[in-house]
């Protein structure tokens, strides 16, 4: 009796779950007629839970936003969240799931190189769309992705010759985290040092592992290699968690921005936030974007920011405003295609131009990068970067850099009748490194 | 009469004498709001060419930052901040003029060579100072600016200075200008010489740079001071390196001793760990946010305040933690680490929802910022007080182990729990209290940790693996070893880190560890006896 009392119970929760299934499966094509989903593919847990939250939170805002002002093609957005867990693998199974089973017409997402490494073939395969927004390596182009964030010509290079110009430094320490972002944009700038005729005794390349907390020594080897009686800079790449500690230990140990000036790639309002900024007003960030900017677009941005997150000490950083710039030229896109299907999209995308924050314009290029404009920022003590200069233009993202004797031939050009992301011009014939 | 017009004549020329200069200096300042870094630099510059003492209030204003322009007249003004606008006060005499809405003043920007520029004219204008330590700090920015201008009012100081320290920073700042100048050979020489004795990186810096141009004979003289200076920072520079070693080495201690009492003593392989001191740290956090809160003049007690507030913390929630699931599973080694990892996944989770994925900050109180020189050793005061914390919770538990009752009862629980409970010991809860104390001493290194790290949810994964390999090392139960396993560890790492890199020197420590193990399993200090094999 109890025996089968409780058979009948478990099959009464089976039979349950079976009929909310079912109501969940014919719910779903009924709305999706209605609606338009855009997948969002940012970590909300594990380690790059820490940069990538606000991601999907901006995402979320635009979205809103975007529903308000009636939707797309008269039809409101759906935001799909999935948690990849900062597990690269857990990437690409999440960005399928996302295509193939809630059928999105965009993916909006990743944050680290390898986890857009992971996702690409699941794009390229199921033909999908990923706007990725962060400054990255360069090197790769896909016709399934387009990329928000800088490439390395319109972060690094022009930061270098911020520093070479205004400051002249001419001893350059690399710094950098020990995967393929910093490995990459070291090789390259180090290519471009040379050719400005910066010897290698003048070039220090140092790596350390993610979330290095213990910076002694290596703070004092910068110091050292600052006291050749020339002056010396260290260029960042040091990403996520290592920063506090990297930033704390030159407070501590009075590496000062107006002796020994630090640059860096990877951390900006956000990272900022959890550290005392006194001991380090005056040293440098390179980004497109920066939360001082003054600009009405950007005021209203922040405003609608902080009352999206009810939180007046939200800050807005370089990420976001890629992630503003690549959804409303998403939307434009899709408007201008007059249907969401992705082969439609991606080729209406090229061309688009919509305003970015700081200001201007910002086009999709045929290469799947964008144009921006380069701000170099001093860090106040306020925990903000005050501006201390800016392109006069728009800097074309440039995806195979001219520094690298292996990809200095190749462009990429996803327009027919070439639509090729690596085409090489010595040989005329597309395909070559990373094909 | 006449005495008493003299005396108002005097008493007015007196007033009116800074008016003068004031008036001489007043185009001047106004330049520096004259829009670019690079107008403001040339302002700067002739405002520091007076000489006039009356320009270094202006300076200092703008290098804290209040100085303004008021828009409608262009005028360049203090601001401060009250209430809604900001108080406006004459930049040269210091007098009120009145207060100015937001929008109706703008802030003078400064770049990093715009701030060179003021600790070089700060430098120079503050040589006579009345106060020694400012001289001293006013030598140190014209050692640093190397200002050919400033020599004259070197030369004058020097000629007045009785304060030996003063006089020495003054000499040497001197010399550096000297040889950064083209001044007759003999001059540059004597520079050298005094440049060598100063002997540190920044006199190297200077004699790096003498050594590659001048005459020969002052080439030489650089060239061998080089070499001089350079073997005396490398014997530094040893010592330096045992310094990090031992603060690396207090950080692990920290981080491990708490695990020392978990898995050491009780057993327990608790993955866990690392998000004790992560709730450590977050407590550390909230003390402080109640300090900024209501009482911010006693911020600098915050971290004292803390200590206490995250060993409780960290330890109920290790009772809590032992009461609920470790108990069931004592004896169950693979069960335990599996249950233990869904927890510390449970507890980053949970933290990130409750404070946000970001980093919070933590702040340091003035006693713990900065660095003092010893001799030719640089070390933060930070790291100092870590390294005696450290070393006083070691000394602690071990008391608490040895000498109290509650000490007493661990080890006769974990060394024979049968006849302990037949002793009238109440084991269950010596062994909560056991895990308790595990978690308390985690939460006390979060309070540390919060100090150099990141106070995030991830603060403990960083540190779980290290603590369990300084534990293993050192040999299981034995705290000893794990003392003597954290400093090894950590002086192993910094002596390799120079030579092999941050991440090759890590993976040789683990490669070291691993082929250590084969040899030794149960670590440096084996427990021995009947104990073990129970």
């Amino acid at each position: 009796m109890l025996q089968s009392g409780l058979k009948s119970g478990r099959s009464f929760v089976a039979a349950a779950g079976l009929a909310l299934g079912l109501a969940a499966g014919f719910a779903g094509p009924a709305s999706a007629q209605d609606t338009i989903k855009v997948g969002i593919l940012h970590s909300l847990s594990g380690t790059m839970a820490i940069s990538e939250t606000t991601l999907k939170d901006v995402m979320l805002m635009l979205i809103d936003e975007q529903n308000k002002k009636g939707g797309v093609l008269g039809k409101k957005l759906e935001p799909v969240v999935v948690d990849p867990a900062s597990n690269w693998p857990l990437f690409a199974e999440k960005a399928r799931e996302l295509i193939t089973k809630d059928k999105v017409a965009a993916v909006f997402g990743c944050w680290t190189s390898v986890s857009r490494k992971s996702v690409l073939p699941v794009f390229e395969e199921l033909n999908g769309l990923l706007f990725y927004p962060v400054q990255y390596e360069g090197e790769e182009s896909s016709r399934n992705v387009f990329y928000t964030g800088a490439a390395p010509n319109q972060q690094a290079i022009p930061a270098v010759d911020y520093l070479m110009e205004k400051e002249s430094v001419k001893r350059w320490v690399l710094a950098g985290t020990d995967y393929v972002y910093p490995r990459t944009t070291n090789k390259i700038l180090e290519a471009y040092l040379k050719s400005k005729g910066v010897k290698d005794e003048d070039i220090k390349i140092n790596y350390t592992p993610f979330g290095h907390s213990d910076w002694q020594n290596i703070v004092a080897d910068i110091k050292k290699f600052g006291s050749a009686g020339k002056k010396t800079a260290v260029v960042s790449t040091i990403n996520g968690d290592a920063n506090v500690p990297f930033y704390k230990e030159l407070g501590n140990q009075g590496v000062k921005a107006q002796d020994i000036p630090v640059v860096a790639f990877s951390v900006g309002e956000e990272e900022l936030a959890g550290i005392d900024t006194k001991p380090l007003v005056g040293h440098l960030a390179a980004w497109n974007y920066f939360q001082s900017v003054d600009t009405p677009e950007n005021a209203d941005f922040i405003k609608k920011w902080k009352a999206f997150t009810k939180n007046d000490k939200r800050v807005t950083n370089d990420p976001m405003e890629a992630h503003y710039i690549g959804f409303n030229m998403w939307v434009k896109a899709v408007e201008k295609a007059g249907t969401t299907d992705s082969s439609a999209v991606i080729d209406s995308l090229i061309g688009v131009a919509v305003p970015n924050l700081t200001g201007g314009y910002s086009a999709m290029l045929p290469n799947h990068h964008i144009t921006k404009p380069v701000l170099i920022g001093e860090v106040q003590e306020n925990g903000q970067f005050e501006t201390v200069s800016k392109t006069p233009g728009l800097v074309p993202g440039d995806e195979w850099s001219d520094y690298l004797a292996d990809s200095k031939d190749l462009i990429s050009d996803w327009r027919a009748p070439m639509s090729c992301g690596n085409f090489n011009v010595k040989t005329g014939k597309c395909g070559g490194k990373g094909s | 009469m006449h005495r008493a017009l003299c005396w108002l004549l005097a008493a007015f020329l007196a007033l009116a004498a800074p008016a003068a200069f004031a008036a001489d200096l007043e185009p001047l300042v106004r330049g520096l709001g004259a829009g670019n870094y690079a107008d403001t630099e040339k302002a700067l510059a002739k405002l520091a060419e007076t000489g006039d003492p009356a320009a270094v209030p202006v300076i200092e204003a703008l290098q804290a930052g209040d100085l303004y322009v008021r828009k409608p007249d262009g005028a360049v003004v203090v601001a401060k901040r009250s209430g809604n606008g900001y108080a406006l006060t004459d930049p040269v005499t210091g007098a009120p003029i009145g207060e100015a809405d937001r929008n109706a003043v703008e802030k003078i920007k400064v770049n990093n060579a715009l701030r060179r520029t003021m600790s070089a004219a700060l430098g120079a204008l503050t040589l006579m100072s009345p106060n020694a330590g400012v001289r001293w700090q006013a030598a140190e920015a014209v050692f640093k600016s190397r200002d050919a201008n400033a020599l004259e009012a070197l030369d004058a100081a020097l000629a007045k200075e009785t304060d030996e320290g003063v006089k020495r920073a003054m000499t040497q700042a001197r010399a550096s200008v000297v040889l950064g100048s083209s001044a007759p050979d003999g001059d540059k020489l004597a520079a050298v010489e005094v440049l060598k004795d100063r002997g540190d990186q920044d006199a190297l810096a200077l004699l790096n740079g003498a050594a590659g141009n001048g005459s020969e004979a002052v080439k030489a003289a650089a060239g061998k001071a080089v070499a001089a200076v350079e073997s005396r920072l490398a014997l530094w520079g040893a010592a330096q390196n045992l310094w990090y070693g031992l603060s690396l080495g207090s950080v692990l201690l920290l981080a491990a001793i708490g695990l020392a009492v978990t898995f050491g003593v009780m057993g327990v392989i608790n993955m866990a760990h690392g998000e004790m001191v992560m709730i450590g740290a977050y407590a550390t956090f909230l003390v402080q946010e109640g300090f900024r809160a209501w009482a911010p003049g006693l911020f600098d007690f915050s971290i004292l305040v803390a200590l206490p507030v995250a060993f409780l913390v960290s330890g109920a929630v290790g009772v809590v933690i032992e009461r609920s699931v470790i108990r069931w599973l004592y004896g169950r080694p693979l069960e335990t680490l599996l249950a233990t990892w869904g927890l510390s996944l449970a507890l980053q989770q949970a933290v990130r929802s409750l404070f946000g994925p970001t980093n919070r900050e933590v702040g340091a109180p003035s006693w713990m910022s900065g660095a003092f020189q010893l001799g030719g050793l640089t070390i933060t005061y930070g790291r100092l007080w870590i390294v005696v914390f450290a070393f006083l919770v070691f000394g602690a538990l071990l008391v608490a182990l040895r000498r109290t009752w509650f000490g007493l009862s661990i080890r006769a629980v974990t060394q024979n729990r049968n006849m302990a409970s037949a002793m009238g010991i109440r084991t269950a809860r010596v062994d909560a209290l056991t895990f308790g104390l595990g978690s308390g001493i985690a939460g006390l290194a979060g309070v540390a940790l919060s100090q150099i790290d990141n106070v995030s949810p991830n603060l403990g994964q960083g540190y779980i693996i290290d603590s369990f390999m300084v534990v293993v090392f050192g040999g299981v139960g034995n705290l000893w070893g794990t003392l003597v396993g954290a400093l090894a560890l950590g002086s192993v790492n910094k002596f390799l880190e120079p030579y092999a890199g941050a991440v090759l020197g890590k993976i040789l420590v683990l490669i070291f560890i691993i082929l250590f193990i084969q040899r030794r399993p149960r670590g440096l200090f084996a427990l021995k006896g009947r104990a073990v094999e129970a």
